[in-house]
């Protein structure tokens, strides 16, 4: 016995071994291409069935469009895309083609993951853009639409109260804006005149839903001259006021401290009269019967949404570059682009696709609002390689704030975290 | 446990075979403790070695700049850090309610649920399913539960006839973290249920026989020979709540994320976030360093005062 079993465990580890192998080894030949012209694909949209769809049908139209090349699409889902992407960008093993969140493509860019694009300017021209990921001067990525927030209102509520319905010409005044909040809190209708959607605990939509508002009261996360320091910008009189506000929304009882974990699904129940989201819920607005997308009041500096989603880039370590690009440039036909906006609840990337989209996205359509207002409003967030820590520090400090904390000394205590990661990382190269 | 069995093992081994047997002997046992050892090597020392030599480091999670050695600075910026020693007066407070109250309330549950009979196994499973459950899973029930309009709130409305109005739990600087303490305690307390129960049927009954006959009370028979009958289940519930007490972290990423105000940030979470969000790897290497020191100082501690004073 004692002689037999050591034998039949270092077979058993063997196996083991040789299956990790295996395993490993086949990643490799999947990542690295397998055959010279197999280019592979990386998407997050792994949970997403109709958009992995459309990237699909592309992958095949284009293979079937020329023969010298093949793409392969390998889907992630979301939740760890990004991981996946650093994994394999740390082990030299990143795919060809590959999607990036917007405000990431810096932080890739300089850390030498992705390689500039080189794509017809006539192409990208056309692109509205918060869809162009440009990092010192070059375009690292690039994408075929846009998302957008919006206030989504009952609109009933608003002609009881007699507010005045804002339209992305003329916007709300934050003076028309606070009266009313105030007119709708007095009618007694709703628990709530303006929910802002302060559930999601997750780290992005706080940057990416509150600091729009900072931006339209004339703050920001880092000033943009430069990316060399916060101070003054996300500390200043401008970001004071923009506390001020933000927090006086629950202090006036407008909005909940802590909102549910569905804001929208109060709204569309009625609990709140308006709910600050964005065209993901566009089709669930829809159903709403009196439920209308308005643009965000003008805090002095214009009114703000975020701007830049999910994008296309080509990894540096791709070694049939230029065919990459020729499946970019493939990829953003305008029936392509249309088929996004049609399908999934996105603003297409250019007027072209917008034409042909149909489905409300035409001139004068019923989602023609989230177009315009994209291209008249949409701020991007800061492009620097700094920005996963820029965002993490502005979402602590919102949600602090939210939470009743001293907003002066909140505000300082985040420049001062954002300067010194600024100097201990020698400004990130800027 | 192994620290009695590993000599008796030697002991039996030595004079029974000649030199070859005892050879093979020690590649069996080796190839048995190869995998877990391997394991252990992988996931446990090396990483531990990384933290040791990152935390002096001023390392990036993702960064083209190269690394380098920056000595003290983390330790000193971590010590002038208001939300560290936040972060570490929340995560005593925890452990500091939950090691007593836990263990205690195992402990009652156990000798409630102690020798035979259906209902006792149906409570025992009862009492042991939260354990089993995920607690991701758990933290966002209680997510719901804890809500303003949730179950918590209602059932006080109903029991107390609309006189009390609860809170919004997770969202009050004041009751945040005993919320989640009151959570925590709930999902693990079946599983110190389960090891107190082990002790107590370690305890020979007739034990309790004899002070049956000699007429002592119920309290007698816990104090005198329940109590002393636990010495070592004890140590060993102390050691291990006390160990999962300070390493608090999925109830807070799920629930709280470290607020209100961080009145529920630990020092895991802060490690975490600093480490994975903000990508400085080097700081949260040294945040986990000294969270290390303190565990290790803390089980040092309990393991000097529990030890046995019998012996001589």
């Amino acid at each position: 016995m004692g002689q037999h079993l050591p034998r039949s465990i270092v077979k058993a580890v063997a196996v083991a071994g040789a299956t990790a192998m295996i395993a490993t080894g086949c990643a490799k030949a999947g990542t690295g291409g397998g055959d010279a012209n197999t280019l592979t694909l990386w998407t997050h949209n792994g949970g997403n069935k109709a958009e992995l769809a459309i990237v699909k049908q592309i992958v095949k139209d284009y293979n079937g469009s020329q023969d010298q090349y093949t793409v392969d699409v390998k889907a992630f889902p979301q939740e760890s895309y990004n991981s996946a992407v650093t994994a394999a960008a740390t082990s030299k093993k990143l795919p060809c083609i590959l999607d990036t969140d917007a405000p990431n493509v810096a932080s890739w860019a300089r850390s030498g993951f992705l390689a500039p694009l080189d794509l017809p300017q006539e192409v990208v021209d056309k692109n509205l853009d918060s869809t162009k990921g440009i990092y010192q001067e070059k375009l690292y990525s690039i994408g075929y639409y846009d998302a957008a927030l919006a206030v989504f209102a009952h609109k009933d509520a608003l002609e009881k109260a007699g507010v005045r319905i804002p339209t992305v010409e003329e916007p709300w005044t934050a003076a028309e804006f606070e009266s009313a909040l105030d007119k709708i809190k007095k009618s007694g209708d709703y628990d709530h005149a303006f929910d802002l959607g302060t559930g999601d605990s997750g780290t992005e939509w706080w940057t990416y839903g509150y600091s729009p508002f900072l931006q339209s009261f004339g703050g920001d996360l880092i000033d943009r001259d430069g990316y060399k320091t916060a101070d003054g910008v996300l500390n200043g009189d401008a970001a004071k006021k923009w506390a001020a506000w933000f927090r006086g929304m629950v202090t006036k009882g407008y909005a909940p401290a802590k909102s549910s974990v569905d804001a929208f699904a109060d709204f569309q129940n009625g609990k709140s009269a308006m709910v600050w989201t964005g065209i993901w819920n566009a089709g669930p607005l829809g159903e709403v019967k009196d439920g209308v997308a308005l643009p965000p009041p003008d805090f002095g500096n214009g009114p703000k949404i975020g701007g830049g989603s999910w994008q296309w880039a080509v990894s540096s370590s791709c070694a049939k570059k230029d065919a990459a690009m020729d499946y970019l440039a493939f990829s953003l036909d305008p029936k392509y682009l249309a088929e996004f906006a049609d399908k999934q609840s996105v603003v297409p990337a250019t007027e072209e696709a917008a034409a042909i989209a149909g489905n409300g996205w035409e001139e004068g359509g019923s989602k023609r609002f989230f177009l315009d207002e994209s291209a008249a409003f949409a701020e991007l967030r800061p492009i620097t390689p700094g920005y996963p820590y820029l965002t993490s520090t502005f979402a602590k400090a919102a949600q602090d704030i939210i939470a009743g904390g001293d907003a002066d000394k909140i505000l300082d205590k985040a420049v001062t975290d954002i300067d010194a990661d600024l100097k201990a990382n020698d400004n990130y190269g800027n | 446990m192994s620290t009695t069995l590993a000599p008796q093992a030697a002991a039996a081994g030595a004079p029974s075979g000649t030199r070859s047997k005892a050879k093979t002997r020690s590649w069996v046992g080796f190839t048995f403790t190869a995998p877990a050892l391997f394991l252990l090597v992988v996931f446990f020392f090396i990483p531990v070695g990384l933290c040791f030599t990152l935390a002096f480091t001023n390392a990036r999670l993702i960064s083209p700049e190269p690394t380098q050695f920056t000595g003290l600075d983390n330790f000193q910026r971590l010590f002038e850090d208001p939300l560290f020693w936040k972060s570490l007066r929340n995560t005593a407070f925890f452990a500091i309610v939950v090691v007593p109250v836990q263990s205690a309330l195992a402990l009652l549950l156990a000798i409630l649920v102690n020798g035979q009979g259906r209902a006792k196994n149906f409570f025992r499973t009862l009492y042991f399913v939260p354990v089993v459950t995920s607690i991701v899973v758990v933290s966002i029930l209680w997510r719901f539960m804890y809500a303003p309009q949730g179950l918590v709130n209602n059932l006080l409305q109903m029991v107390t006839f609309n006189l009390v109005d609860g809170t919004d739990w997770l969202n009050n600087t004041s009751t945040a973290m005993p919320a989640i303490i009151v959570m925590s305690i709930w999902q693990a307390v079946g599983f110190h249920m389960v090891i107190w129960l082990s002790g107590l049927q370690t305890i020979p009954s007739d034990q309790y026989e004899a002070a049956a006959l000699d007429g002592a009370s119920e309290w007698d028979k816990f104090r005198f020979i329940t109590w002393p009958g636990l010495k070592e289940t004890r140590t060993f519930i102390l050691v291990t709540i006390t160990i999962a007490a300070l390493g608090l972290f999925a109830q807070i990423q799920v629930m709280t994320s470290g607020g209100p105000l961080d009145s529920t940030s630990t020092v895991v979470y802060q490690a975490v976030r600093t480490g994975y969000s903000q990508q400085q790897t080097g700081y949260a290497s040294a945040i986990s360093l000294v969270f290390f020191a303190l565990v290790l100082s803390i089980s040092l501690l309990q393991r000097f005062l529990t030890r046995d004073k019998d012996v001589r």
